[in-house]
C-alpha cells in the first residue's frame, strides 16, 4: 500500500483540476450540441454535415497536408539538431535564427507567405526582374491546386518546424556523448550510428514531438485560408464557417467533434507505437 | 564535466525566485496586476461595433466620435465574438457594454432576446427622415424595432483610368448595361495583352454574394428569391460565366478589392465602397467610381444598412440613447461619411467639399440610387441566424456554375430546393425587390 | 646491459632511426581533408536553413519601414526604394496598443509561471511513475488541444461572467495556461524520462528526500526542457487571438486588440503590425535560448 506521498496522482492533481474546472462543462456542452436541437437527441447536423460540397474536400486537404507535412518537418528537425551537434561555426547564431518562425503567429505567418507567393508578391518579382518570366506565375489561383497545395506546405513547414526542432534539440542534448562515441570506436558508420544509437535515445522526444505537431497540424488553417482562401479548405476553417458565417454551433460542433476523433486516434496511435525502451518495460 | 558547477546552479534558482518573487508582488500590487490595462483609451462607456476594424478607420472613427459625444469608448471586434459576447454577456446577465453597433446581419440575428426593444426611441427621432425601407429592415420582421439605422453603404463600379481608355466607342461610363460592361472587360483584356483587367472580390470574406443578390438577378430577372429559377436567371448566370472568363482567376482570393487595385493587378471592379475608398486616394484623378450596369428590368442595386442597437442590460442606457441621438443628427452623419466613407441614413445634402475619393463614392452612389429604373434590392429580412444560409446558396450557386462548369438548370433546380427549405421553415414574407407575399416561395 | 650490447644496441637503434626518418611515409592529408570538407557542408547546409527561415521576417521587417508608395511597386524590389516610419507610427500611437502589450506581457509571463509550477510535476510524474491511466491521462491532457477553441467560446466566456473574473488578465491567464498545459507536460515528461534515475537515487542516498533530490538534482539537469517548454508556452500566450478575444472587452491582449484587424487593412499596416507583434516574441526567445542549449556545462556562446 503506497502512501499518498509516493503516489503520482498527488502530482497529476493540479492539472486535472484545472482542465475540469476551466473546459469542463463547455467542452461536454459543445459536444451535445452536435447530437442535440430542440427535440432532442439527433443526427440532422451530421447529415447537414455531409451534404455540405466542403466537407469532404476539406477531410480529404487535411488528411493529406498532415501526411505531407509532419513526416517532412521531423526529418528536416532531425537533420538541424545533428547540425547543430556537429558545432559548427556561428552555431548560436544559426541555432536562434533556426528557431524564429517559432515567434510568429499563425495569422502572422499566412500574411507573410502571402506577399510572398501573391502574384504582385515577392517571388514573382524576383522572377520578373531576373527575367525568367515576364508577369510571374499565378502560385495561388484556384484552378491550380499543385501550386496552392506546395505554397501551404511550404508555408507550413516554415512555420512549425521551429516546434519539432526545439523538442528534438532539448532531447538531442540528453543522449550522452559517449555511446556516440563508443559505437564510433567500434567502426560504426554515420547512419549506423544514426539509426541503431541516436534515434533510440530520442524516442521519448519525437514521441512527444509527433504527437504535438500531429494534433497542431490538425488545428492549422489560418495559414491556408490566408494563402488560398476557400479553394483549400481545411476542416478547422469549416469549423469557423459554419459558427461564425452561418452562426450554426450545432453543425460546427459536429465538425469539432470530427477533428477531436482524429487527433485522439492518433495520439493514441503515436502512444502505442512510438514506446521508448523504458517504458516499454514498464 | 560541469564548468560553473553548483554556483553557477545557485546563481540561476536566485535569479528564478527573484523573478518569481517579482511578479507575485506585482500581482498583489493591485489591479494593474490582476486585472490588466485598459485598452479602451478613455474608459468610458464601451461602444463595441463590427465596423471600421483597421486600425487607422478605427482611429479616424475615434476622433470623430469624440467630438460628437463624450464618454464613450469605441471597441472594434469581429461578427462571429461579436455574437459570442452578446449572447454569452446578455444571457448570464452581467453585460459589460453600452451600445451595439453593426450591421443588420449583424443585429438582426440578435433581436429578439439580446437587444433593448427602441420602438419609442425611433419614434422619437422619426423627425430625422429615415427611409422607410430601412424602418422595416430595423424590425426584423417583428413589430418591434429593435436598432436605430445608423448609416448605409453600397457597392459600386471602380474603374482606372488604364481601363477607362478601353471603353467601347458610344457607351456612357455612368450608366452601362450589362452587355457592355462585358465588352468593356473583353476590350480591356486584349489590350493587355490577353491578361484580364477586372477584378471581383471573391475571397471568403469578399462580398460577391451580394452582386448576384442584389444587382445582377434583379437586373436580369426583377427579382431575388421568387425569380431564382426562371429563364432570365439561366441566362444571368451564362452571363456570369463570360464575364469570368474575363476576369482575373485570381479574384478567388481577393476579399478586398483596395489591395489589387492599388498594387495594379485589377484595374477595373465592383465592390462595397469603404472597400474602394483607400485605392483612389493618392492619385484621384485617374480613378473614377460609376453606378452599377443596368439590364433588362432596371439597375438593380442592394443597401447595406448599419444601425446601433442598445444591449439588454446596457450600463448605461440613458447615455447610450443620448449617443444614438448625437450619432444621427445631419452634421455627426456627415463626419462619419468624411472620415469613415459611411452613408448618412438621414434626410440631409450631401455637401460638394468632400475629401476627392468620398467624392467620387457619394457621385456614383447618388447616381445609383436616384436612376429612373432603380430596384433597390434588400439583404434578407427576419431570417435571423439562418441569413448566412442564404448568402451560401448564392456563394455555392456561383463556385458550381462558373467555377465548377456545372450544368445551370440542374444546380438552380437542387439550389432552389435548399433555399425552399429555409425558407419554408422560417415562413418569411419576401423582402425588396421580390413582392411581399404572405409566404417566400422560390420560383 | 653490459657496456658491448649496450653500444652495439645504441648504434643499431641510431641507425635505424636514421633509416626510419629517411623513409617516413608522407602525411596522409586525406583525413583532414575530409574533416575540412565536412565542416564546409555542414555551414553550408546551416546557411541554407537559416536564410529559409530568417528571410520571410526580414522581407517583413524591411517591409514595415517602407513607404507606402514603395510597397505598391511591382516588381518589389528586395531593398526598399523607399523608407519610411509612417505606418509603424501610426500603428504604435493608435488607441489601446501600448496598453494591450502590457497585458500581453502580463499574461505571458504569469502563463509560464503558472504552466510550469502545474505542468511539470505532472511531467516528473508521468516520466517517473508507472501506474495505470497513464495513456487516459495523456490523452486527456490532450484533448483541450485536440478541439477548435471556437466551439467552446460561449460557454467559457459565461462561465468567466459568472465567476465574476470577466474582462481580465486572470482569465486569459487562466486560458491559456490550460491550452499550454499539453505542450508543458508532455515536453517536461520527455525531458525527465531522459534524466537517468541513478543520480537521483544517489542524491538520496547521501541524505536528500525526494523533493530535496527533485529539486536540486533533477531541475537543473532538465533546464533544456524546462527552457523549451516556456518558449512555447510564452508565444503561444502571446499569439492566442480567440480565447483571449472571447473572456476580454476592454483589457484587451495585443493580438486580441490588433491582429484580427490585420488581414482586413491594407498592406502597409499589415507588414507594420505584423512586424511589430513579432519584435516581443523574438526578444524573449533570444534571451531563453542560452538555457535551451546547455549542453552538458558549455553554453553555447
Amino acid at each position: 500500500m503506497r502512501s499518498v506521498l509516493r503516489s503520482p496522482w498527488l502530482l497529476l492533481t493540479p492539472s486535472i483540476v484545472l482542465l475540469l474546472v476551466l473546459f469542463g462543462w463547455p467542452l461536454v456542452d459543445g459536444v451535445l450540441e452536435a447530437f442535440t436541437d430542440e427535440h432532442g437527441f439527433t443526427l440532422t447536423h451530421w447529415q447537414r454535415l455531409f451534404d455540405d460540397p466542403y466537407f469532404l474536400d476539406a477531410l480529404r486537404n487535411t488528411l493529406l497536408l498532415i501526411v505531407i507535412v509532419v513526416p517532412v518537418q521531423l526529418v528536416l528537425a532531425v537533420a538541424m539538431s545533428l547540425l547543430v551537434q556537429a558545432r559548427p561555426r556561428f552555431v548560436s547564431g544559426h541555432f536562434y535564427l533556426w528557431c524564429i518562425p517559432l515567434a510568429i503567429s499563425e495569422l502572422a505567418a499566412g500574411l507573410v507567405w502571402l506577399s510572398i507567393f501573391d502574384n504582385r508578391g515577392y517571388l514573382n518579382s524576383l522572377l520578373v526582374s531576373l527575367g525568367l518570366s515576364e508577369h510571374g506565375v499565378q502560385w495561388l489561383s484556384y484552378d491550380n491546386t499543385a501550386t496552392m497545395l506546395l505554397t501551404v506546405v511550404l508555408a507550413e513547414i516554415w512555420r512549425a518546424t521551429s516546434l519539432v526542432f526545439v523538442i528534438v534539440v532539448a532531447g538531442v542534448q540528453m543522449v550522452p556523448r559517449e555511446y556516440d562515441e563508443a559505437a564510433q570506436v567500434f567502426g560504426a558508420s554515420f547512419w549506423q550510428r544514426l539509426r541503431h544509437v541516436t534515434l533510440p535515445m530520442l524516442k521519448p522526444s519525437l514521441q512527444v514531438a509527433l504527437i504535438l505537431r500531429t494534433i497542431l497540424a490538425l488545428q492549422a488553417f489560418a495559414v491556408a485560408q490566408a494563402l488560398t482562401g476557400r479553394d483549400f479548405p481545411l476542416l478547422v476553417g469549416e469549423t469557423y464557417e459554419w459558427y461564425v458565417g452561418l452562426q450554426n454551433p450545432a453543425v460546427a460542433s459536429a465538425v469539432a467533434l470530427v477533428v477531436l476523433a482524429i487527433s485522439v486516434g492518433t495520439a493514441v496511435l503515436y502512444l502505442r507505437t512510438v514506446r521508448s525502451p523504458s517504458e516499454a518495460e514498464s | 564535466m560541469r564548468r560553473g558547477g553548483p554556483s553557477q546552479v545557485s546563481r540561476r534558482t536566485f535569479l528564478r525566485g527573484a523573478g518569481a518573487a517579482g511578479l507575485a508582488g506585482l500581482a498583489g500590487s493591485g489591479l494593474a496586476g490582476c486585472t490588466g490595462f485598459a485598452t479602451t483609451g478613455d474608459g468610458g462607456m464601451i461602444f463595441l461595433s463590427t465596423q471600421f476594424r483597421p486600425v487607422n478607420e478605427a482611429e479616424a472613427f475615434r476622433s470623430t466620435l469624440a467630438k460628437t459625444i463624450s464618454g464613450v469608448s469605441y471597441v472594434t471586434i469581429e461578427e462571429g465574438p461579436f455574437a459570442g459576447q452578446v449572447r454569452s454577456q446578455v444571457g448570464s446577465g452581467a453585460t459589460q457594454m453600452g451600445l451595439l453597433g453593426g450591421l443588420h446581419g449583424d443585429l438582426a440575428p440578435l433581436a429578439d432576446g439580446y437587444l433593448e426593444d427602441v420602438t419609442d426611441l425611433l419614434s422619437d427621432l422619426s423627425g430625422r427622415g429615415f427611409p422607410a425601407d430601412y424602418v422595416d429592415l430595423a424590425r426584423s420582421g417583428t413589430d418591434r424595432a429593435w436598432y436605430i439605422p445608423w448609416a448605409d453603404a453600397s457597392y459600386v463600379l471602380a474603374a482606372h483610368a488604364d481601363a477607362l481608355e478601353h471603353l467601347p466607342s458610344g457607351a456612357d461610363a455612368e450608366s452601362l448595361t450589362y452587355d457592355q460592361f462585358l465588352d468593356w472587360a473583353i476590350a480591356a483584356r486584349r489590350a493587355n495583352g490577353g491578361r484580364p483587367m477586372l477584378g471581383l472580390p471573391l475571397g471568403p470574406e469578399g462580398l460577391f454574394h451580394r452582386f448576384t443578390q442584389g444587382y445582377l438577378l434583379p437586373s436580369f430577372t426583377g427579382g431575388q428569391i421568387t425569380t431564382f429559377r426562371s429563364r432570365e436567371a439561366v441566362s444571368a448566370w451564362q452571363y456570369l460565366r463570360e464575364l469570368w472568363a474575363n476576369c482575373n482567376p485570381a479574384s478567388t482570393t481577393y476579399d478586398f478589392m483596395q489591395e489589387p487595385l492599388e498594387s495594379g493587378e485589377v484595374r477595373m471592379t465592383w465592390d462595397h465602397v469603404v472597400r474602394l475608398v483607400e485605392a483612389p486616394e493618392r492619385d484621384p484623378e485617374n480613378w473614377r467610381m460609376l453606378p452599377a450596369p443596368r439590364g433588362e428590368h432596371g439597375l438593380g442595386y442592394m443597401a447595406v444598412l448599419a444601425g446601433l442597437a442598445i444591449p439588454k442590460g446596457s450600463t448605461d442606457p440613458e447615455l447610450a440613447r443620448d449617443a444614438i441621438r448625437a450619432l444621427t443628427t445631419p452634421r455627426a452623419q456627415l463626419d462619419v461619411l468624411r472620415s469613415n466613407g459611411f452613408f448618412p441614413v438621414v434626410d440631409t445634402e450631401i455637401p460638394g467639399n468632400l475629401p476627392p475619393a468620398i467624392q467620387l463614392e457619394a457621385d456614383a452612389v447618388a447616381k445609383q440610387k436616384n436612376a429612373d429604373d432603380a430596384i433597390l434590392s434588400l439583404p434578407p429580412v427576419g431570417l435571423g441566424e439562418r441569413e448566412g444560409e442564404v448568402s451560401k446558396v448564392f456563394q455555392d450557386t456561383f463556385r458550381a456554375i462558373v467555377l465548377g462548369g456545372a450544368d445551370i438548370r440542374s444546380t438552380l433546380d437542387a439550389q432552389a430546393r435548399v433555399l425552399q427549405g429555409v425558407l419554408s421553415e422560417l415562413n418569411v414574407p419576401c423582402w425588396a425587390p421580390d413582392p411581399a407575399a404572405e409566404r417566400c416561395e422560390v420560383g | 646491459m653490459t657496456d658491448a650490447t649496450g653500444s652495439t644496441a645504441a648504434t643499431a637503434n641510431t641507425a635505424a632511426t636514421s633509416a626510419q626518418r629517411r623513409a617516413l611515409p608522407p602525411v596522409d592529408h586525406t583525413p583532414l581533408r575530409r574533416r575540412r570538407m565536412r565542416a564546409a557542408w555542414v555551414q553550408f547546409a546551416c546557411i541554407l536553413i537559416s536564410l529559409f527561415m530568417a528571410l520571410p521576417i526580414v522581407l517583413v521587417g524591411l517591409s514595415a519601414l517602407s513607404s507606402r508608395a514603395a510597397l505598391a511597386e511591382f516588381p518589389k524590389s528586395l531593398l526598399p526604394s523607399e523608407l519610411s516610419t509612417e505606418t509603424l507610427q501610426a500603428f504604435l500611437q493608435a488607441t489601446g496598443t501600448f496598453p494591450a502589450f502590457g497585458n500581453s506581457l502580463l499574461v505571458g509571463l504569469y502563463t509560464v509561471f503558472w504552466s510550469l509550477v502545474v505542468g511539470a510535476p505532472a511531467g516528473y510524474a508521468l516520466a517517473r511513475y508507472a501506474f495505470r491511466g497513464k495513456e487516459p491521462y495523456q490523452v486527456f491532457i490532450l484533448l483541450v488541444r485536440a478541439l477548435p477553441i471556437v466551439v467552446l467560446s460561449v460557454p467559457l466566456a459565461t462561465m468567466f461572467l459568472q465567476f465574476g473574473v470577466y474582462d481580465t488578465v486572470f482569465a486569459v491567464t487562466l486560458v491559456h495556461t490550460v491550452l499550454a498545459l499539453p505542450t508543458t507536460v508532455l515536453i517536461t515528461a520527455s525531458i525527465f524520462v531522459s534524466v537517468p534515475h541513478d543520480v537521483e537515487e544517489a542524491a538520496q542516498i547521501f541524505g536528500c528526500t525526494r523533493w530535496q533530490a527533485a529539486r536540486k538534482v533533477v531541475l537543473p539537469l532538465a533546464l533544456p526542457g524546462l527552457a523549451a517548454s516556456s518558449i512555447f508556452t510564452f508565444v503561444l500566450s502571446w499569439n492566442e487571438i480567440l480565447g483571449a478575444t472571447v473572456v476580454t472587452l476592454g483589457h484587451r491582449t495585443l493580438p486580441a486588440q490588433v491582429l484580427t484587424s490585420l488581414a482586413e487593412a491594407s498592406q502597409a499596416y499589415r507588414f507594420a503590425g505584423g512586424f511589430a507583434l513579432i519584435l516581443p516574441a523574438l526578444l524573449f526567445i533570444f534571451v531563453m535560448r542560452r538555457y535551451l542549449v546547455n549542453m552538458w556545462g558549455t553554453t553555447l556562446r
